[in-house]
């Protein structure tokens, strides 16, 4: 079915048929091929990465404009809206399911395997190892085989600290632009958004600095053993996460400014608004569970 | 159109254009449920041929021992493949490809909630399959750490591996899609009056399985990443020298893997709970308790995982635990069971070839199934962990249950598809050969486990010669059927060969599917159908 | 070919006969399944096949219209629940005593390596003990070759060193790996451990009765695992006794003192034994490699003048390459097999290495 011309809205719009689809697919193909080539030592598989990420996004980018100018137009009716809502609660399920692999690990790690790699059968293998977390004493490492080079944990002050005051913070400015947009309050709501997003890229300022002075000072690496390990994945994955939502509300407020969204249907700018509170409320997580503990 | 669709179809007066658009645009960019459904189908059909070469190459080399074909490592990559393939390409797909296809026909929906979500969830997989096959050809060759992909087996795996990883990671992301639609499909677009418990049985069964998907899709990401970092960039997840665990692995693949072989069996359990009551021209029996069964059965999928794990080397009260939970298991299947046999009951029964594959399930998955329990007792699963009684056990469930489930489908819904009716001998000599030799590939792997043969074994003791070339020859048996399955059944009816099939060929056959002519019209149900009372009827 | 005593019968159906309790009640308890299984399955079978049977269109049946019954529904969601209950209660027992890995009276430390097993006797008579236990290599040379026309009964199951123990005595098996996972697994004995780098985890038995039991490893360890299998030698008390004092004195014998020189003849004679017997199976008797497998023959840590390099190689492995460590070879064999591989193939540099060397690297 293609478009109807004539700007009812129909009982489900259904689009007509699409290149999109298939044209991210093969955007994705050159993405893993190339990660896959390239992290084994071949230098062509960047070129074929980045090769594909540019096809994926700019295919995205098409994608959404479509999507949008039909949602513009009037072709999305009550039953889609609340699709989209059902899809994005779905969706962020599945990234709390992710982002809980992470998180057991890290439970598992302390409180399961760095105990039996330290208990007393296992001395047969590793007579010297004191099993304790790395933040719980200076100086361990949390490696039986002393491979790990020893480095300094992370405690809660102050980036940490100061990260978490920024993220709580943006959720309340995004709040208020939630409210703003309902009372249609639109330079209001543009500010409130502009600040939010701000934050967002203040956090990750932040969160780089964090690990840049890890990476040189602290000598906390990726490879510093299981600390180590489930430190920057966690931290890693959710400034991943910061940084799509970032980009999600900077696209949401570029489209505010050109006119889109009303006070009574915008879901576009609440699917976002979720998603950032999910990434606030991993981060809190995060906070008490990596930084605190 | 026809009549039927005419009175609903025609009442918005819509300005569009309700020809199919053809040529190879119509497929590559397709938007329609039907025609993403057939790509799915296709695919899932050519990765079981796969699949099923792979397999009859492990059952080649296995057919007398010493090592003749293949060399172990290579025996190592066919086994994964295999398992890999066959559970990713070929079972998990094929059912998505039915619910693209059944349930916007059933709840009376114009199509999926995101067409254009749907066909990318379908292409994806196409990448993703390219890269597993193409692992063959990758120095060191394919993964070949079995499809359960353990570390740190994983970590000596060449460059092949990460191509595996991401390949799944995609194939992950398809499938979290594919749910998703699936799921707000159905809670957002029955018509009106479909209430959750009016929906037809495989409608339920897809609900929970898309939930299943979305809860443990992610987990085996993670779990995979995991494996890619310990790989590449220096993190120990893995690797107990910097303070890893490998048996960490093993639980959150496993925490993801058990919930997987349900997301390959529910399905079919809402399939076979529309055949037979089809067939036995009665209502399916406890509609109700079906649905909670069905429920409990996901519910407990989180909690057993670590049956997987008896040998390796858990607390008591660990081992204690998971006994238990994957007990309690039979019991929500004994109710599904017994529900089926009491439809057939006193019902007035003729044996189509749907129906007979329906049956056969029954009868087979019940043997898998009770096989299943005697390795969930952990004290015995000593004994049976990692031998060919696993083997049997899962391919009891899988090929006997999920594959089975899919022929009785696809002869229940193809003249619905296709509009004609498929030949019904070679659907009964389809039926028999599988059956047959199914049972003669897989039954002997029993014997063979509990004399203590390991499976993932390129070569084994003498003994065990005699069993395992009786299930080569069974194995190769049963490919040969489904080729015939293939150029006898399912092209004829594909080029449309065979009667024409009318609205409804199966008398007793209940729901919103069979209100559409055959083959069903591109567009169906555009405004949403008027239903009556028990929503299997459109009214006006 | 014939059954194997202890090892699998031919066209074996059951499993392997007990020779320990524990076997002996997980035979019970897969006997009490096959019943309870076997009624269940007659009795829900009979009932369709009945319905099938009598209440087929062509007989003339007409459709009830009963569609419901909580009454039934509610029988026959309890009474599964019960007998799954009581099928639980007897694997309880068996499962508790499994586990019980207390008061051994000899504990043998199991190592899986890629693929091979090596025993530590750590607790009890014998203590000090160790060996390796490999595939015997005429019978993995026949498994290449693909006929088994002559294979004998044992054919994959006889190594070179089995794992002797007393007969009588409970056996605590504490296992762990070098690499990757594997699984150490005696039918006859009822038992079946993973092993697992890094951790250790037990298991135990008690042999009834002397004799031969068979295993076979159990958990996808790479391209050999099918040829890691398992001997366990069961004796009387006398025998072990005498066995043990001579694997004493062959143990004296061998621990050649380590500051003794060597001539690159007799190093490369005994460095080609040691290499047959650990090296070959991934590196190849012509030093090529395989896949990812580097070869040695022209490796730049071979030939360098450096021995430290290839001799820290050989004792910790690469891990990440699938390189295990070999530290639990003698310092005299070490020196041995790099001297071997440095002086073998093409690679003729005239270095040797004495296990005056190995010693120092040891430290390091
Ligand atoms: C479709 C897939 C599927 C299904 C449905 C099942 C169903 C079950 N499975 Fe299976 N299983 C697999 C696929 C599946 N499994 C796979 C792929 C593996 C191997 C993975 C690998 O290692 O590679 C595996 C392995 C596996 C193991 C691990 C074995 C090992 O590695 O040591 C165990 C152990 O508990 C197990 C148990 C069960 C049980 C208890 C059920 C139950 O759900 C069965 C319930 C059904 C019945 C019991 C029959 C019907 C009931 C009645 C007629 C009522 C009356 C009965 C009683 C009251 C007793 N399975
Ligand atoms: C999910 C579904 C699924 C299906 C459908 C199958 C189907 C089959 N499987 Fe598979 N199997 C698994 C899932 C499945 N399997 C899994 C998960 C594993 C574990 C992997 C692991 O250990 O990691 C496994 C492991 C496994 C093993 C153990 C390997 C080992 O431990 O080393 C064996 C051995 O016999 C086997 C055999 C077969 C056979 C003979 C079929 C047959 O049903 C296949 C039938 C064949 C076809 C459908 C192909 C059609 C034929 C052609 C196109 C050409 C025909 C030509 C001629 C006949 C001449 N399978
Ligand atoms: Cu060692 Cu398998
Ligand atoms: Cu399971």
């Amino acid at each position: 079915m293609s478009a109807t011309t004539h700007g009812t809205t129909p009982y489900y719009y259904v689009p007509a048929e699409s290149r999109h689809p298939v044209m991210a697919a093969i955007g994705l193909f050159f993405v893993i091929l190339g990660a896959g080539q390239w992290i084994n030592g071949h230098e062509w598989g960047k070129y074929s990465l980045a090769l594909g990420l540019v096809w994926w996004l700019s295919v995205l980018y098409q994608w959404f404009r479509d999507a949008i100018r039909e949602s513009e137009s009037g072709l999305y009716g009550r039953k889609i809206d609340l699709s989209y809502r059902w899809a994005m609660s779905w969706f962020i399920f599945s990234e709390v399911m992710f982002f809980g692999a992470f998180f057991t690990a890290l439970w598992w790690a302390r409180s399961h395997s760095i105990p039996a790699l330290g208990s007393l059968d296992n001395q047969l293998l590793w007579p010297d190892f004191k099993a304790v977390w790395p933040s719980a004493v200076p100086g361990a490492t949390g490696s039986p085989a002393g491979i790990v080079e020893p480095f300094e944990t992370v405690g809660p002050f102050w980036l940490p600290t100061i990260n978490t005051a920024l993220l709580l913070s943006s959720g309340v400015t995004l709040t208020i632009a939630h409210h703003a947009l309902r009372a249609d309050q639109r330079s209001k709501t543009i500010a409130f958004m502009w600040l939010t997003v701000l934050l967002g890229f203040i956090f990750l300022c932040v969160q780089g600095y964090e690990y840049y002075h890890l990476y040189t000072e602290a000598n906390l690496k990726l490879s510093s053993g299981i600390y180590g390990s489930t430190f920057f994945m966690l931290t890693g994955f959710h400034g991943l996460h910061v940084f799509i939502g970032m980009l999600m509300l900077f696209f949401i407020t570029l489209r505010l400014q050109k006119g889109h969204f009303t006070a009574e249907r915008h879901f576009g700018f609440e699917g976002a608004a979720w998603y950032w509170h999910f990434v606030d409320v991993v981060w809190l997580a995060l906070y008490v569970l990596v930084y605190w503990m | 159109m026809s009549a039927v669709l005419d009175h609903h179809g025609h009442a918005a007066d819509h300005a569009h254009d309700s020809h199919a658009p053809s040529g190879w645009r119509r497929w590559v960019f397709a938007t329609n449920h039907k025609d993403i459904g057939t790509l799915y189908l296709l695919f899932a059909f050519t990765m079981l041929m796969v699949g099923g070469v792979l397999a009859l190459l492990i059952r080649a080399e296995l057919f007398q021992p010493g090592l003749q074909l293949v060399n172990p490592e290579l025996f190592n990559q066919l086994t994964t493949m295999h398992g890999l393939i066959m559970v990713f390409g070929a079972i998990m797909p094929a059912f998505v490809g039915f619910a693209n296809w059944m349930i916007p026909l059933q709840i009376g929906a114009s199509d999926m909630a995101f067409a254009r979500m749907n066909n990318f969830s379908f292409w994806l997989m196409i990448p993703a399959a390219i890269m597993l096959v193409a692992s063959f050809f990758m120095p060191g060759g394919a993964p070949a750490a079995g499809w359960t992909l353990y570390a740190p087996l994983t970590l000596q795996m060449g460059p092949s591996m990460d191509a595996g990883i991401f390949a799944m990671h995609i194939l992950g992301a398809s499938s979290i899609m594919g749910s998703i639609n699936i799921i707000v499909t159905i809670l957002n677009m029955r018509a009106p009056g479909m209430t959750l418990m009016k929906m037809p049985m495989f409608c339920w069964t897809w609900l929970i399985t898309a939930y299943l998907l979305i809860a443990v899709m992610p987990v085996l990401a993670g779990a995979i990443t995991m494996t890619l970092t310990d790989r590449h960039f220096g993190t120990s997840f893995f690797n107990p020298a910097g303070g890893g665990d490998p048996i960490m692995y093993q639980h959150i693949f496993w925490f993801f893997g058990h919930p997987e072989v349900y997301i390959m069996i529910l399905p079919a359990f809402g399939i076979i709970s529309q055949v037979v009551p089809a067939f036995a021209r009665k209502k399916l029996f406890g509609y109700a308790s079906m649905v909670y069964a069905t429920s409990s059965i996901a519910i407990l999928s989180f909690i057993v995982w670590a049956h997987h794990m008896f040998t390796t080397g858990m607390p008591v009260t660990g081992q204690l635990f998971f006994m238990y939970a994957t007990m309690l298991i039979a019991v929500p299947t004994a109710v599904k069971i017994f529900n089926w046999i009491a439809t057939m009951w006193r019902g007035s029964m003729t044996f189509e070839t749907p129906m007979l594959f329906a049956v056969g399930f029954i009868f087979v998955f019940t043997m898998g199934g009770f096989t299943g329990l005697f390795l969930s007792m952990a004290p015995l699963d000593i004994q049976l962990q990692d031998t060919y009684y696993v083997v049997a056990h899962f391919h009891y469930v899988l090929v006997a249950g999920s594959l089975f489930s899919m022929f009785a489908a696809f002869y229940y819904w193809s003249p619905k598809w296709t509009g004609v009716m498929y030949d019904e001998t070679r659907g009964k000599i389809h039926f028999w050969w599988s059956l047959i030799s199914f049972n003669v590939t897989f039954f002997p792997m029993h014997f063979l486990g509990l004399a203590g043969m390991p499976r993932r074994y390129a070569d084994y003791p003498m003994q065990f010669a005699d069993f395992n070339a009786i299930a080569s020859i069974g194995g190769f048996a049963f490919g040969l059927a489904q080729v015939y399955f293939f150029f006898f059944i399912v092209l004829p009816v594909m080029r449309g060969q065979g009667a024409k099939a009318p609205q409804k060929p199966w008398e007793a056959a209940e729901g919103l599917e069979w209100e559409v002519p055959s083959p069903a019209p591109f567009h169906t149900f555009e405004t949403p159908p008027k239903l009556d009372v028990t929503a299997t009827r459109v009214i006006g | 070919v014939q059954s194997l005593p202890g090892g699998p019968a031919v066209r074996q159906l059951n499993l392997t006969s007990p020779a320990t309790k524990i076997a002996e009640e997980q035979h019970f308890l897969h006997w009490m399944m096959l019943i309870i299984c076997a009624v269940i399955f007659i009795g829900v079978f009979s009932v369709m096949f009945y319905s099938i049977w009598k209440h087929r269109k062509s007989r003339g049946a007409q459709p009830a219209s009963f569609h419901e019954s909580v009454a039934v529904e509610v029988a026959w969601t309890v009474v599964p629940f019960i007998i799954v209950i009581l099928i639980a209660l007897p694997a309880t027992k068996v499962i508790v005593a499994q586990k019980d890995t207390t008061n051994a009276d000899l504990t043998v430390k199991v190592t899986g390596y890629q693929w091979k097993w090596g025993y530590d006797y750590l607790n009890g008579e014998g203590e000090g003990l160790s060996f390796i236990s490999t595939l015997d290599s005429s019978q993995r040379a026949m498994s290449d070759s693909g006929d088994v026309s002559q294979a004998p009964a044992d054919y994959l199951l006889r190594v070179d060193n089995p794992l002797v123990v007393p007969v009588g005595k409970k056996v605590r098996i504490i296992t762990t790996a070098n690499d990757v996972i594997h699984s150490f697994a005696v039918p006859a004995f009822g038992i079946k451990q993973d092993a697992i780098p890094g951790f250790v985890r037990d298991t135990w038995f008690r042999a009834e009765t002397v004799g031969d039991y068979y295993g076979q490893c159990s958990e996808l360890c790479g391209k050999e695992h099918a040829y890691m299998p398992i001997h366990v030698k069961v004796v009387s008390a006398q025998d072990y006794t005498n066995w043990v004092g001579e694997q004493k004195k062959i143990a004296a014998a061998k621990l050649d003192d380590p500051s003794k020189v060597w001539t690159l003849a007799e190093l490369m004679a005994r460095g080609e034994k040691v290499y047959a017997a650990n090296c070959a199976a991934c590196h190849q008797a012509n030093g090529k490699g395989a896949g990812p497998i580097k070869p040695l023959d022209g490796s730049a840590i071979v030939l360098d003048e450096d021995h430290a390099k290839q001799i820290q190689v050989v004792l910790h492995g690469r891990q990440a390459l699938g390189m295990p460590s070999w530290s639990q070879l003698s310092d005299t064999d070490i020196a041995a097999v790099v001297t071997y591989t440095k002086n073998n193939w093409s690679n003729k540099t005239g270095q040797l290495v004495q296990p005056a060397e190995v010693v120092a690297q040891r430290g390091k």
